[in-house]
């Protein structure tokens, strides 16, 4: 793997008025590495990855991002929201307009590109999450498993860098949780940057080159997935991991 | 006993008579119970006694073009007050014989109304069209141009009047009231204060104190020998007045809508502007038609207020008939004739609210 970073972040601290959430954050992601972040609820998971697209604000550190440094600054952000695709628990597909509308919205507004040429992406990107007979429906005529491949074909549209999922599968009935973790993993074959917010370790096991393990804020370990699962140091690891697995 | 049960149960059951078609439908709603079979049979009763009267009045024993000797004489409704004097009525102090001006004028408002009404006319070139409409509109109403005569705007009344700061001043109200909405929601201290005085002290005064004010405090202010003409201050009166019920309930949409659009359409790169445009307006907007309707339909009677600037409104132009000493005594008529007008635009309102309501409706 060649070590050219894509996200890099230095002794970062986020809080929420006097709630320390996230605790001197460093980690560095290659271009091309898939990390895998798992730990209790609460621990500050959703907080760390919505911090690299700046859905939420970090006091003191420093992100950076393809090169760009996280600041106040509008135009970046925008631009590294451009670069980095974001896939959440909910979907949050725009329920008025179709799946097409859907994906062509990011590229057509963001990225200026033509309607046609829009449509031509959009299209190739639903045959690759294998929905492309659906372009044409709403999102609420879909089940959770198809609208969240529609969320990854959504981000992918926009050609990212890099992709963080949060809890892409939990509010998925069990049955819909494999197609999207086969979207995933496909993904993955390809080489995409990923930083996963995930619970199935069998995922994490088959396309992870590091596991993290967060709680309280703070990153407690991390490792490459088979010495993570089978050889956990630290004590609350241990008893995470020993909770999910039975 | 036993054999003609178990008969019973093979042959298929149907519901009982009287639970179905029309005796069931009386049963279950007009008589379940003594009180409701009380309440039925004395509305019946009202009906019957009221109903064939009207009928007679308004239709057998009615005069429908006399003069008004021959309306006193008769006990039927006099609708000659109102097509003796529909011109007036409809179209005030406008120069008798340019009215065909203001007539096209309302006949093209209705046009495009009705033009719009299609969700596939709904492109840009609509835009222009009622651009063209508008301009074509004003241009019959003040004259000046083309060798049209120009017409004071002190004489424009009756219904074209009312349509004009109706259509126009629900037309503005509602981008303004947009504004305000989004402002009010802003994190910038300076616009979001500015929007809820606003939106306070606006609903804050009844509309009169508005209109009254534009007309007679206003103009105090204006330097010397500068006036601004009366219909549009009315008209901004009421556009201010309408935009802040507006953004009342447009901000009630705006908090309908999820955090997770936001987030998704910022996560896709989309700007403030583009996010609200495209993602978010066009969910809350669908989620309050009801509401918006509701304003729409009560300002648009609510323009009949123009009366104390001394506008002849569509209702003004009314009363006016109805002071001519031939006229006096039929205001019934005449005001049945008002109401019908008003109805026809209010259920126009209404009614297409709910079909685009059932339109835009996505399953979500
Ligand atoms: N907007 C917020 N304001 C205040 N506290 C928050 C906010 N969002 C999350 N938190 C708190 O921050 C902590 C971390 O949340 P989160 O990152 O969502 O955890 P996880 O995704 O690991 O379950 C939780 O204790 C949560 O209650
Ligand atoms: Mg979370």
């Amino acid at each position: 793997m060649a070590d050219t970073p894509i996200i890099q972040i230095e002794e970062m601290h986020k809080w929420y008025g006097d709630f320390h959430v996230l605790k001197d954050i460093n980690l560095t992601v290659n271009k091309g590495e898939r990390i895998v972040i798992c730990g209790p609820s609460g621990s500050g998971k959703s907080t760390l990855i919505r911090c690299i697209n700046r859905l939420e604000e970090h006091q003191r550190g420093k992100i950076i991002v393809d090169g760009i440094e996280l600041t106040n600054d509008l135009k970046n952000i925008e631009k590294i929201r451009t670069e980095v695709g974001m896939v959440f628990q909910h979907f949050n597909l725009f329920p008025h307009l179709t799946i097409l509308d859907n994906l062509t919205l990011g590229p057509i507004w963001v990225r200026k590109t033509p309607k046609k040429e829009a449509e031509e992406i959009a299209m190739y990107y639903l045959e690759k999450v294998r929905i492309a007979e659906q372009a044409l429906k709403f999102p609420g005529q879909l089940s959770g498993g198809q609208q969240q491949r529609v969320a990854i074909a959504r981000s992918l549209c926009m050609k990212p860098n890099a992709m963080l999922f949060d809890e892409p599968t939990s509010a998925l009935d069990p049955e819909m949780v494999k197609e999207v973790l086969d979207v995933m993993i496909s993904l993955a074959q390809d080489g995409m940057t990923m930083i996963v917010v995930s619970h199935e370790m069998g995922f994490a096991k088959s396309v992870a080159h590091r596991v993290l393990f967060m709680d309280g804020g703070e990153i407690l370990e991390q490792n490459e997935p088979n010495e993570f699962f089978n050889n956990p140091q630290h004590e609350r690891t241990q008893l995470f991991l020993s909770q999910i697995l039975d | 006993m036993e054999e003609t049960i178990t008969s019973k149960t093979t042959v298929e059951i149907r519901p009982p008579v009287t639970n179905i078609g029309v005796i069931g439908w009386m049963r279950a709603n007009l008589f379940n119970g003594w009180f409701n079979s009380i309440l039925t049979l004395a509305m019946l009763y009202l009906c019957w006694q009221t109903i064939p009267t009207f009928i007679d009045w308004a239709f057998i024993n009615a005069n429908w073009v006399t003069t008004s000797d021959q309306c006193k004489a008769s006990d039927g409704a006099c609708w000659s007050v109102v097509t003796s004097n529909i011109r007036f009525i409809l179209f005030g102090f406008y120069p008798h014989d340019l009215q065909w001006r203001p007539l096209l004028a309302v006949v093209i408002l209705v046009g495009l109304l009705i033009y719009s009404q299609n969700r596939n006319h709904w492109k840009k070139s609509l835009g222009y069209i009622w651009m063209t409409g508008l301009f074509v509109m004003g241009l019959l109403l003040k004259g000046g141009l083309f060798g049209l005569e120009s017409v004071e705007s002190n004489n424009w009344g009756g219904l074209p009047l009312t349509l004009l700061l109706s259509v126009f001043g629900l037309t503005a109200a509602y981008p303004v009231g947009i504004i305000l909405a989004l402002g009010r929601q802003t994190k910038m201290p300076i616009i979001k204060s500015f929007c809820v005085v606003y939106i306070e002290l606006i609903r804050g005064v009844p509309l009169i104190s508005l209109l009254f004010m534009s007309s007679v405090v206003f103009p105090l202010f204006l330097p010397e020998g500068m006036t601004v003409n009366k219909i549009l201050r009315a008209q901004v009166a009421i556009i201010l007045f309408t935009a802040a019920y507006i953004a009342e309930v447009v901000r009630g949409g705006l908090q309908g809508i999820n955090r997770g659009q936001y987030e998704a359409a910022e996560s896709l790169g989309l700007s403030y502007f583009q996010t609200m445009r495209l993602i978010i307006l066009p969910q809350a907007l669908k989620i309050v038609i009801p509401p918006s309707v509701s304003i729409l339909i009560s300002a648009f009677k609510d323009t009949s207020l123009v009366v104390i600037i001394a506008l002849y409104d569509l209702l003004k132009t009314t009363q006016t008939t109805l002071t001519d000493p031939k006229w006096m005594g039929f205001s019934a008529e005449a005001y049945i004739f008002v109401a019908l007008i008003y109805f026809v635009c209010c259920f126009f309102m209404s009614n297409y609210s709910r079909r685009l309501e059932k339109e835009l409706d996505t399953g979500l």
